[in-house]
């Protein structure tokens, strides 16, 4: 099918804002301060919009008559595409923050590429993304950067953080058979070329927070081909419960 | 609802626009908010279209219904509303008018233009915000989002006041 790698890629970009913001979500009523209750909710609202704009254009390109919510709600862990690193539990704050860093850095890079896309409804898309990853990226490196250049407890739990998740940044940058179809056509952006900006980027608010970049260790993979962790059968649980039980349910 | 013996000029629909206020600051109009980007007809068919301030906003959805029931009370009855992703929508097409509304509402209206280019690791760095109450700036942000996506949250360090400021997106 000619489709296929074009529905892989959507998948991937819808199903990371998917489950990052449900995990974001979960902070809701639990923030450390109400404003950052706020923040974190309204960070994941964009990033489950952006999700429902690719997600949307996944089921048109497929062409079954599956819309967002349908592959939002009725697929099963396998068959999600997110990576590895959105799928972690929310932790402490530091935690929270790290994901958030490491994601936003790179998703801001990957939309900043897409905006070329040939594909012209990708690139609008990533052009109305990635001006709301701007704000989460600068709000994110703020974040580390207050947390890691803080108190000697606030420094130790932000470099916690940071080292933790860092096995998981490894998927972010590789590339694989579905990559590689659409590059050749000039739909998709080389994820190996993100890996020197990401890192630059990365180094630049480190520095600031007084915090050490991860040694090069082990790195996780296998979310982008729908080999997940632990943590996204029990996300799917919460998420799609209301639709697995009361079936076609809408209010 | 009005019954229309000719079609009404794409000028008319305009002014009939301005009046549908948008849901979460009603002060303003969707059309001072820069959200109807083009209004047409198609044969006997109106087509509107309009393009979503944030990607997850909640108003959108209310926007279109709004829109839809305001031009069907003027007896428009062949309609059709599109949504426009490109170009995204930016805070530079606030009308001026709408700018002076917000801050009149109590509502800083957007400072920087986002043609300045990639926002800066530390927010503090930013341009100060102006007081809406009492035009000072020195204004403090207490949180970078507030009742809606668009707004943050800032507090004036000289009349004491808090206040909401539309971000520039």
């Amino acid at each position: 099918m000619a489709t296929e790698p074009l529905f892989e890629y959507l998948l991937r970009l819808g199903d990371n804002g998917l489950i990052l913001g449900h995990r974001l979500s979960e902070w809701c009523g639990h923030g450390p301060v109400l404003e950052e209750d706020l923040a974190l909710t309204n960070v994941a609202l964009d990033l489950i919009g952006q999700a429902t704009l690719w997600l949307n254009l996944a089921g048109q390109v497929e062409g079954s008559g599956r819309d967002a919510d349908q592959l939002a709600y009725l697929r099963d862990a396998r068959a999600f595409r997110n990576l590895l690193l959105v799928e972690q539990p929310n932790g402490h704050f530091g935690h929270t923050i790290a994901r958030q860093l490491y994601f936003d850095a790179w998703y801001y890079l990957l939309l900043q590429g897409l905006t070329g896309s040939v594909n012209p409804q990708i690139a609008e898309i990533a052009a109305k993304s990635l001006k709301e990853v701007d704000y989460h990226r600068a709000r994110s490196s703020e974040w580390v950067v207050t947390l890691g250049d803080g108190t000697e407890d606030s420094h130790d739990k932000m470099q916690e953080a940071i080292d933790d998740l860092w096995m998981y940044t490894g998927e972010l940058f590789e590339p694989d058979p579905v990559d590689q179809a659409l590059l050749a056509d000039g739909i998709a952006v080389d994820p190996t070329g993100l890996k020197g900006p990401w890192l630059h980027y990365l180094e630049t608010v480190l520095e600031e927070a007084t915090l050490a970049l991860p040694k090069a260790s082990w790195m996780q993979r296998g979310g982008k081909q729908g080999v997940h962790s632990e943590n996204l059968g029990f996300i799917l649980a919460d998420m799609q419960f209301l639709q697995r039980a009361y079936p076609n349910a809408t209010w | 609802m009005e019954t229309l013996t000719t079609l009404p000029t794409v000028e008319e629909i305009w002014t009939w626009l301005d009046a549908v206020p948008d849901p979460e600051i009603p002060v303003i109009s969707v059309v001072d908010l820069g959200i109807v980007r083009e209004v047409g007809w198609n044969d006997e068919e109106l087509v509107v279209k309009i393009t979503p301030t944030y990607s997850g906003c909640p108003a959108t959805s209310v926007i279109a219904h709004d829109i839809e029931q305001a031009l069907r009370q003027r007896g428009i009855e062949t309609l059709r509303l599109e949504t426009q992703l490109s170009p995204p929508w930016t805070t530079d097409w606030l009308t001026d008018a709408g700018r002076t509304k917000l801050r009149d509402y109590g509502i800083a209206p957007p400072e920087r233009k986002v043609t300045d280019g990639p926002m800066p690791i530390r927010f503090q760095r930013q341009q100060a915000v102006e007081c809406p109450h009492c035009g000072s700036t020195r204004t403090k942000r207490i949180s970078q989002f507030g009742s809606t996506p668009c707004k943050a949250l800032y507090r004036c360090q000289d009349c004491l006041e808090p206040f909401d400021y539309f971000k520039c997106l």
